[in-house]
């Protein structure tokens, strides 16, 4: 290292996307993100070209992967609920609990006030109420992924889905479609269940304010507005909520590399 | 093992194939699990070579002792009074419950959303691949939970099979009814056996079991030390074994990897080094093979220091009286011993939340995973209260519910580490 600038990468491998951060002397200098396909291994490679990095940091359901394929960088691991918590906190000082929702999977974690992780919850092996459900019911509603949250705003009226499992959540969907209920009314009652879902983990980690929402379903505005409501309180939204878990990452490697851990 | 025993699971109409089968992915299963620790205890071989002859040589030894008269009891249960069994001359074993091998048959007759335990045990018994149960003269059952009790309705076309009561309260009148049911095993184990159990027989029995219980107990009082000095999922294996080998050979071997943890301990040498985090877990039983958590706890820069579980503490924690000065007065002490058992199928249920508190400060834990079966009500619905009580104690709680299936290993794994990183 020496004299040169201290370089440090966060690289978060989720089921859906992968996506890298890059930090020197503790500012980010480079970010970008990418699609997980069948081959996380080589998507990273991709990204990875050109980075120089003194130390990298992985997170994301792909870490242990991502360490092993490029097992002669001396790569470090933490898990996606460090780093989301280790993000968040670095871009909201002071934040202290910060909702996840992911392709896959949805976590609540609770921070105390010095921003360490003091509980946490996560949804088990069923994809209900995440990024996955979204995206399997904007395909049957044949919504562009990016715009259901604002086709579900359009809703003229609420109507309740009550079932969780993507499998009987789409024929409750259909069930209502073949009894002429509009679309976009449809889509709010299924961005309903999803908060409702989210909101029993939230409440079991227990609610301190300010909240932040990340995660790629955090571009959803349908989802943050009814969260709003439901917490009735303000939710803050990162502007690039995905990229939150690789710069978390990032931020651990400096800490580690500065020894200020 | 196979050619030497094949003709043996024939003779217990196994279903050949789909044992091997089995017995294949146990091995690999135990390779990558146990064989693959480092720094292991050289006393951990005597488990090894009982674990490699699970089916092999145990399962003669049953047999011979069979061919002499002997009658051998299977049970589910820590609740079944070994000591009755011993007195009249017969061998108790544990029944596999711990592999989901027989799920797609079990699913058959059992709903869906039984737990994986009950499933497993039917699964076994109809698919054919337990030579425990083959070789049972009498299954013994319970009635702790409600899945167990129906399930036992439907079991008994398929085994010789006996139920004991469990109580669900601790009041004078329950521990009457559970005097009553200790006196009923008596009678049917001796009508069994064509045995009548003698008052020396008993007193002598119950000394051997509570031996077994004091191995342990010493096993858990040395893994305690810091840096831990034995694996948990070595302790959890010794546990398990104890539950079907010979209980004076496995005491006996016991004491001498204890003597060898001694060693390390005096030595300060630990299987992890100081400041590794320790998690003690807590819950429902970790019945053969299931050792899918705590290979992931310990894959994750934890090391496990203690189970409150029916398969550790919760069977070794308490001893049965040994100076019954009559044959009335043991049974009193057998029935008094088995009633302090702090199963979650007794309300109130203080007394574990006491054993869960104290346990974890003497073992100077970072935190505790609860660990449920899905579908387990009565534990499911007491984490809440110990994780209350933990929190009151500032030690931190993780709970887990899981089963038998390795499709949800990578979410554990992040849920698990995540825990760590939290303690740490």
């Amino acid at each position: 290292m020496g004299s040169s600038a201290m370089c440090t990468a966060g690289i978060d491998i989720g089921s859906r996307s992968i996506e890298l951060v890059v930090m020197e002397n503790g500012s980010r200098v480079h970010q970008v993100k990418t699609a997980t396909t069948f081959d996380p291994v080589g998507q990273c490679r991709k990204i990875m070209e050109g980075v120089r990095a003194d130390q990298i940091v992985a997170t994301g359901y792909g870490r242990k992967l991502f360490a092993e394929a490029f097992s002669n960088l001396n790569i470090l691991t933490i898990t996606e609920i460090q780093g989301y918590a280790l993000g968040a906190t670095r871009l909201f000082p002071g934040v202290r609990t910060v909702l996840d929702i992911g392709g896959q999977d949805t976590k609540a974690i609770a921070l105390d006030p010095h921003g360490k992780v003091s509980r946490f919850e996560m949804n088990d092996r069923c994809a209900a109420g995440t990024g996955k459900f979204l995206e399997f019911m904007a395909t049957a509603l044949q919504v562009p992924i990016e715009s259901f949250g604002v086709f579900a705003l359009q809703a003229d009226r609420r109507i309740q889905i009550s079932s969780m499992c993507t499998v009987f959540a789409e024929s409750e969907a259909t069930s209502l479609m073949a009894r002429g209920e509009r679309p976009e009314n449809i889509a709010m009652g299924l961005h309903m269940a999803i908060v409702q879902r989210t909101l029993s983990m939230l409440r079991r980690v227990g609610v301190e304010q300010p909240v932040l929402f990340a995660g790629g379903v955090a571009h959803n505005a349908c989802v943050k507005q009814l969260l709003e409501e439901q917490l009735n309180t303000p939710v803050l939204v990162p502007q690039e909520p995905d990229m939150l878990g690789a710069l978390g990452a990032a931020v651990y490697g400096s800490r580690t590399a500065t020894g200020t851990d | 093992m196979s050619h030497t025993y094949e003709a043996m699971w024939e003779k217990l109409n196994l279903d050949l194939d789909a044992h091997a089968g089995l017995l294949q992915v146990l091995g690999k299963f135990y390779g990558d699990i146990y064989l693959s620790q480092t720094g292991r205890l050289r006393g951990m071989e005597y488990l090894d070579f009982v674990l490699s002859e699970v089916h092999g040589l145990r399962i003669k030894e049953l047999q011979d002792a069979k061919a002499q008269g002997r009658k051998v009891i299977g049970t589910f249960c820590v609740f079944v009074p070994e000591e009755i069994v011993l007195a009249a001359d017969a061998i108790q074993v544990g029944l596999c419950a711990g592999a989901e091998i027989g799920k797609d048959a079990a699913e058959k007759i059992l709903p869906r959303n039984t737990c994986a335990l009950i499933k497993s045990f039917v699964g076994f018994k109809l698919s054919r691949l337990c030579p425990y149960l083959e070789s049972c003269d009498l299954v013994v059952g319970e009635t702790t939970c409600d899945g167990k009790k129906k399930a036992y309705e439907i079991f008994v076309d398929y085994a010789p099979l006996y139920v004991m009561e469990i109580p669900q309260m601790k009041n004078a009148c329950d521990r009457d009814l559970w005097r009553g049911e200790v006196i009923r095993f008596k009678e049917k184990i001796e009508e069994l056996t064509g045995n009548t159990i003698a008052a020396a027989k008993l007193s002598q029995s119950i000394r051997v079991v509570n031996d077994r219980r004091r191995a342990l107990q010493r096993l858990n009082r040395l893994r305690a030390a810091v840096p831990a000095p034995i694996s948990g999922r070595d302790v959890l294996l010794v546990n398990q074994i104890s539950f079907y080998d010979d209980p004076v050979r496995f005491t006996e071997n016991i004491h001498k990897l204890c003597d060898e943890i001694e060693e390390r301990v005096n030595a300060k040498q630990g299987i992890a080094p100081e400041g590794t985090p320790r998690l003690m877990l807590s819950g429902c039983p970790m019945a053969v093979p299931n050792w899918k958590l705590p290979f992931v706890v310990e894959s994750s820069g934890a090391v496990i220091v203690g189970e409150e579980s029916c398969i550790g503490t919760r069977n070794t924690r308490d001893l049965v009286d040994e100076n019954g000065p009559s044959f009335e007065a043991m049974i009193d002490a057998l029935a008094d011993r088995y009633m302090r058992i702090d199963c979650a199928c007794f309300t109130p249920n203080a007394e574990r939340l006491d054993n869960v508190v104290s346990m974890a400060k003497e073992l100077q834990v970072n935190g505790v995973i609860h660990y449920g079966l899905s579908f387990c009500h009565p534990y499911a619905i007491e984490a809440f209260k110990v994780d209350k009580a933990l929190k009151e104690a500032g030690v931190p709680m993780l709970s887990i519910e899981t089963d038998y299936s390795m499709e949800d290993v990578e979410q554990l794994k992040t849920r698990v580490e995540a825990f760590v990183e939290m303690i740490r």
